[in-house]
């Protein structure tokens, strides 16, 4: 057993991170380090309204009064805050109205992530609003969008075109006291992707964000605010690469939805920021706080996220079911290979009379990963016929990995049924030779086997991108099986 | 096709397979009965190339190549088919997509390009009803909460699908009602042809009224001892095992 | 470890409580209780009481039962209670070996001494003069007094309680009961610690009911080490009774070696706060652990379950199952951990928590945890809260069955699958009466007793 297990592993090669290269391009940064400054200088140049460095100052001082949270299952190297660079942009004109103002290197670059700008070239049916760094380098589809009265653009310019939307709903889902990172976000976020459907209207495409990250010794800190009225409907999905470099980088996002009466937004995530090499060296630190609010009736929200890449993951998109009869869902796919740690999972906080939750969890640990699922299912003493179902795997692959649960269920109604279950189990030997007898040789038997394990949660992302996230899963995991 | 001479199989180092000759020409069906614990899966395992069963001793040669030397894929690959006795369940993998891919496996062993998905439907569509297998089977997941007799029909359906040379099929019969156990027969005499082979291994004789062999050989302690045609199974059913071990 | 004022200031009081009568308790204890003092004193200092920030306590706020003032016992009460009718007056029929412990103390009244095959059942304290081998051997080395501060505690205040050993290739004859009682005009702050040593192939069963005689308020910090050696089969269960004006604390720590068995059953049918923490550690291979628990609660009862099984060797299965129904305005947690180390490969472990709440105010909070850091593993946990089946509860009742009666027969059957489980027979017997005019809302007193617990 064990010595095919080790013919097994010798036999694969190790998968390639494909998005490691550099744009080379000039890049505005500003020094290194934080402080009130740094703060006034980021809103500056953004050309940001009082109410905004209001709020980011707000935020850092806070922000100063925190410290960083140590309750995840992870081992968190110090980050030097100092030493990070705050601000940096690729250097082009501000606000580019058409393609040919977009830095030609820019556009090669995201056609190089498959992304092609060129709306033309792009999948139909899906706007895209590509962000590098600091900023945001177009939005594709606005004119389109813009005609249903679909707000689809970035951060920052919605806080200079859209300010009263902004100061209404900004902070309010997360607000800058949150959590440490949060907090950090709250004072220093540069970009990110501004979503709004008004009423009554079905967002006929998929919105979608890619961040990437690519100048060097940066933090990236976006930050994403949906708003979907009455009776709307909108599927938002983001992607994320970055270069390979031995450093770490922090990634601290906010993401914060506000679904109204019959409202329902999907939010999706295929997240493959750089994993760091095969000894654990370099890859992102992606601390993210994503949170959305049920606020009127009826309303939904569903998060779906393929967790692939980062370092370091702490991440729980999570439903507070504010309105009756509301619905939160969450679909997750976790993977942690090589020297990868995950702490991720989703709260579901349940305010709203006859409110459902749904939750599904797949996490795969294989190399030396840690691979955590958390989740908090709460329910108020208000929250009358509360449902939720919750449940969480685990694949171990290999026996130098770890996988840990931990739920907390806090049920102060007594009409509530809430239902957890979790297993844990392996890709067995046994699966993989029967596979092999049938002449698939053992790659594609781990992709297949890990596909099938996943495959209640890769059925709820859109088509257009299950099959990208299907592939990932295979290449995060080559080289790893046990 | 295949020629086994003197083959000794271990696991964990306690012998099995104690010298085990054995050829097969295209055209025959080979049946090997033998008591529990004789070898019978053992040397089906070890044909098909799981590595728990260590080859100590011996050579298995099959349509004139070193079989030992073979990864099991690539054994599947030159159309060698194991039937399973016990088929493992995975769990969120369908049918569909499992056949599919291990189709496509073997074609590009071949050189040839993946298959249509229209040709593969048709070719699917032909084979299920070979076996009588529902569409509503076909699109669960691998063996997942199959009954054992619809497992078993799935193999057969396997079988069908990637139209093998030699194939091996390990108790197939076992756990299986008259009427499934006719649909697995008839589905395995269908695919009977001149050029390929076929060794069952059974415990009963049962099957064997409706495969019938050509010779028929008893495993007894890691060892044949004694082949003959299918009036041997008869001769089993009649007097079961214990005159095979006075006999020895 | 983040403490609170409240906590800081109960800390100071147990530590100067401490000082005080260091004299006292030194010289009524035996060397090898007083070895351990000194440690314990310094991880008490560290740690103090458990606060909800704590993650273990997060879900039981235990600082405020600390407070209000407590008498301390440092000897023995005199007070004499003939065995004979309090075991009448628990289990009729139940044939065992009885010993009692009031207030901590190992009555002066119990048969002491071996009982048949050479087990041995004494006071702690005696058995720490008389046996300085085994209890060298094992005494403090099972509870952790690092990882909580009241193991710390109770180590630093532990004077007596039950000292049992079975020798090796021993089946003890007769189930062991102990009865630890409370009992005093003032209210009382005990601490009891045991010892239990099960060598290789010894079979023992032991029952242990909690009581208190009177209605004074009771902080009891209860701490058990269980010893058992290779292919060793334990039996643990415990019925915790107790009026409402009670704390208890109660820590099992069970050591087991290879091929060993422990079943531990424990039944929470009445107390103010009852907190039982479990900690297996399987260190050996093949080892077996069941810890089953079953806790009804109303009024402003609160209880909590802790339990960690440890998995550090291969080949071992363990099950958790504890099940707790809520009534009026009671408060419910479950903690559960299973721990599978790095290389104990092939274990099977299972840990289930299903909860019925009855009433709007009721609360429970549950969090069943996994950590996992081998794969050949077969791990699974699940938890439910929720109320009676309403389909079951209607058919019932097409059937005939009155409303009430059906709720009641769907709450015992509930409570049917941990009763069921305990092994000794005619205690099993009993509980499940107990348990019957618990569910039926009857004060589930003892048969000759005039102590009202409810």
């Amino acid at each position: 057993m064990e010595e095919s297990q080790d013919h097994i592993l010798n036999e694969v090669t190790g998968g390639e991170y494909k998005y490691g290269f550099i744009t080379d391009i000039e890049t505005e940064t500003i020094p290194k380090g934080l402080n009130e400054d740094v703060v006034r200088l980021i809103s500056a140049k953004k050309k940001e309204p009082d109410f905004m460095l209001e709020f980011r100052l707000k935020a850092y001082r806070h922000w100063l009064t925190m410290k960083m949270p140590q309750w995840a299952h992870l081992t968190i190297p110090e980050i030097r805050y100092q030493d990070i660079i705050y601000y940096a942009a690729p250097r082009q004109q501000v606000g580019p109205k058409s393609l040919e103002e977009v830095d030609p290197e820019l556009l090669r670059t995201f056609d190089r992530l498959g992304i092609p700008l060129e709306e033309q070239k792009m999948l139909s049916g899906v706007a895209v609003d590509a962000v590098m760094d600091s900023i945001s380098v177009k939005t594709t589809f606005r004119e389109t969008l813009a005609e249903l009265g679909i707000v689809f653009c970035s951060m920052s310019e919605a806080i200079r075109e859209y300010p009263e939307l902004v100061k209404k709903y900004l902070g309010t889902v997360v607000p800058y006291t949150d959590n440490y990172f949060a907090s950090l976000n709250s004072a220093v976020f540069s970009d990110g992707s501004f979503c709004y459907i008004p009423k009554g209207v079905r967002c006929p495409m998929e919105l979608s964000t890619y961040f990437r990250i690519n100048a060097a010794n940066t933090g990236q800190f976006e930050r994403t605010l949906l708003v979907a009225e009455d009776d709307s409907y909108v599927s938002y999905l983001e992607g994320c690469t970055a270069p390979m470099r031995d450093e770490n980088q922090l990634h601290a996002a906010v993401v914060e939805i506000i679904a109204l009466e019959n409202a329902e937004v999907k939010y999706s995530t295929v997240q493959n920021w750089y994993p760091g090499d095969r000894n654990g060296k370099g890859g992102i630190y992606n601390f993210v706080t994503k949170r959305g609010i049920c606020k009127g009736d009826n309303s939904k929200i569903s998060w779906t996220q393929v967790e692939t890449g980062s370092a370091i993951t702490w991440k729980y998109p999570s439903c507070i079911l504010r309105g009756n009869n509301t619905i939160g869902e969450f679909y997750s796919v976790a993977v942690t290979n090589n020297y990868q740690q995950a702490d991720t999972g989703t709260k579901m906080i349940h305010i709203g009379k006859n409110s459902r939750s749904t939750i599904i969890s797949k996490g795969i640990s294989a190399g030396h990963g840690q691979n955590s699922f958390r989740s908090l299912v709460k329910v108020v003493k208000s929250a009358d016929k509360v449902r939720n179902f919750t449940q969480c795997d685990s694949m171990l692959m290999g026996d130098k990995c770890g996988a840990h649960t931990f739920p907390y269920i806090e049920v102060e109604n007594e009409s509530a049924v809430i239902e957890h279950e979790a297993t844990t189990s392996r890709i067995g030997e046994d699966q993989i030779f029967y596979c092999n007898q049938r002449g698939i040789d053992t790659e594609n038997a781990v992709g297949l086997i890990i596909n099938g394990y996943a495959r209640e949660v890769l059925n709820k992302l859109p088509m257009e991108f299950a099959v990208e996230a299907q592939k990932l899963l295979a290449i995060s995991l080559e080289g790893s099986v046990g | 096709m295949l020629q086994i001479k003197d083959l000794h199989v271990s696991i964990d180092g306690k012998e099995i397979l104690k010298g085990i000759d054995l050829e097969v020409k295209a055209g025959e069906v080979h049946a090997i009965m033998g008591p529990n614990g004789s070898g019978k899966s053992t040397l089906a395992a070890a044909l098909a190339g799981r590595e728990m069963f260590a080859v100590t001793k011996g050579s298995v040669t099959y349509m004139n190549e070193n079989l030992l030397e073979l990864s099991p894929e690539d054994r599947a690959r030159k159309g060698l088919f194991l039937g399973f006795q016990y088929p493992v369940e995975i769990p969120g993998v369908s049918i569909v997509n499992f056949m599919k891919t291990a189709i496509n496996e073997h074609r590009k062993f071949k050189g040839l390009e993946p298959i249509s998905a229209s040709d593969f439907l048709k070719h699917m569509r032909e084979k299920k009803e070979l076996v009588g297998l529902t569409s509503s089977l076909t699109n669960r997941s691998v063996n997942e909460g199959f009954s054992g007799g619809e497992k078993k029909k799935n193999e057969i359906f396997q079988m069908a699908m990637l139209e093998p040379i030699l194939a091996i099929l390990d108790e197939t019969d076992s756990g299986l009602d008259i009427d499934a156990l006719k649909i697995v027969a008839q589905g395995v005499n269908q695919l009977r042809r001149k050029d390929n082979a076929t060794i069952v291994i059974t415990h009963y004789q049962r099957l064997l009224e409706y495969i019938v062999p050509d010779f028929v050989h008893v495993l007894y302690k890691g060892r044949i001892v004694k082949s003959s045609g299918k009036e041997l199974a008869l001769e089993l059913e009649e007097k079961g095992y214990d005159w095979i071990k006075t006999e020895e | 470890m983040d403490e609170s004022a409240l906590s800081l200031e109960l800390k100071r009081d147990l530590i100067s409580l401490f000082r005080q009568n260091t004299g006292a308790l030194e010289t009524n204890s035996g060397r090898i209780l007083n070895l351990y003092r000194e440690r314990a004193f310094h991880d008490f200092d560290k740690l103090g009481i458990p606060s909800t920030k704590n993650e273990a306590y997060r879900y039981t706020p235990l600082e405020k039962y600390f407070q209000g003032n407590y008498d301390v016992e440092l000897n023995a009460n005199p007070f004499k209670i003939d065995v004979g009718s309090v075991f009448k007056c628990d289990v009729p029929e139940l044939d065992t070996d009885v010993v009692l412990v009031l207030n901590g103390f190992f009555h002066s009244g119990n048969k002491t001494g071996q009982l048949s095959g050479g087990v041995i059942v004494c006071g702690l304290n005696e058995a720490s003069v008389r046996f300085p081998d085994i209890f060298h051997k094992h005494y403090s080395h099972y509870a952790d007094s690092e990882a909580d501060g009241l193991v710390a505690l109770n180590t630093l205040f532990a004077q007596d309680g039950v000292f049992v050993y079975i020798p090796p290739n021993t089946v003890m004859e007769k189930p062991l009961q102990i009865i630890n009682l409370s009992h005093s005009l003032k209210n009382l702050r005990i601490t009891r610690r045991n010892l239990i040593v099960a060598e290789e192939n010894a079979v023992a069963n032991i029952v242990v009911c909690d009581h208190t005689l009177c209605n004074q308020r009771y902080l009891a910090n209860s701490l058990t080490e269980i010893f058992a050696g290779e292919n060793a089969r334990i039996s643990f269960d415990r019925l915790q009774n107790e009026n409402n004006l009670s704390t208890q604390i109660n820590h099992v720590f069970i050591h087991q070696l290879q091929n060993s068995l422990f079943n531990g059953t424990s039944i929470s049918l009445h107390g103010g706060l009852i907190r039982n923490n479990f900690y297996a550690r399987q260190d050996g291979p093949n080892c077996e652990t069941n810890l089953n628990g079953l806790f009804l609660c109303d009024d402003k009862q609160h209880v909590a379950n802790y339990v960690l099984v440890d998995h550090a060797s291969p080949h071992g299965t363990s099950n958790q199952l504890f099940k707790g129904i809520l009534d009026n305005d009671a408060t419910g947690s479950f903690n559960g951990k299973i721990l599978v180390r790095k290389d104990a490969q092939k274990i099977q472990a299972y840990q289930k928590n299903n909860n019925l709440l009855l009433s709007s105010a009721a609360r429970m909070n549950t969090k069943p945890h996994l950590e996992i850091y081998a794969d050949d593993v077969k791990c699974s946990h699940g938890a439910t809260v929720g109320q009676l089946d309403n389909e079951a509860l209607f058919y019932l009742r097409s059937r005939g069955i009155g409303e009430k009666e059906a709720r009641f027969l769907l709450m015992y059957a509930f409570a049917n699958e941990i009763v069921s489980r305990i092994s000794v027979p005619i205690l099993k017997e009993r509980i499940i009466e107990l348990v019957d005019k618990r569910l039926r809302g009857e004060l589930s007193k003892c048969n000759n007793c005039d102590i009202r617990c409810g």
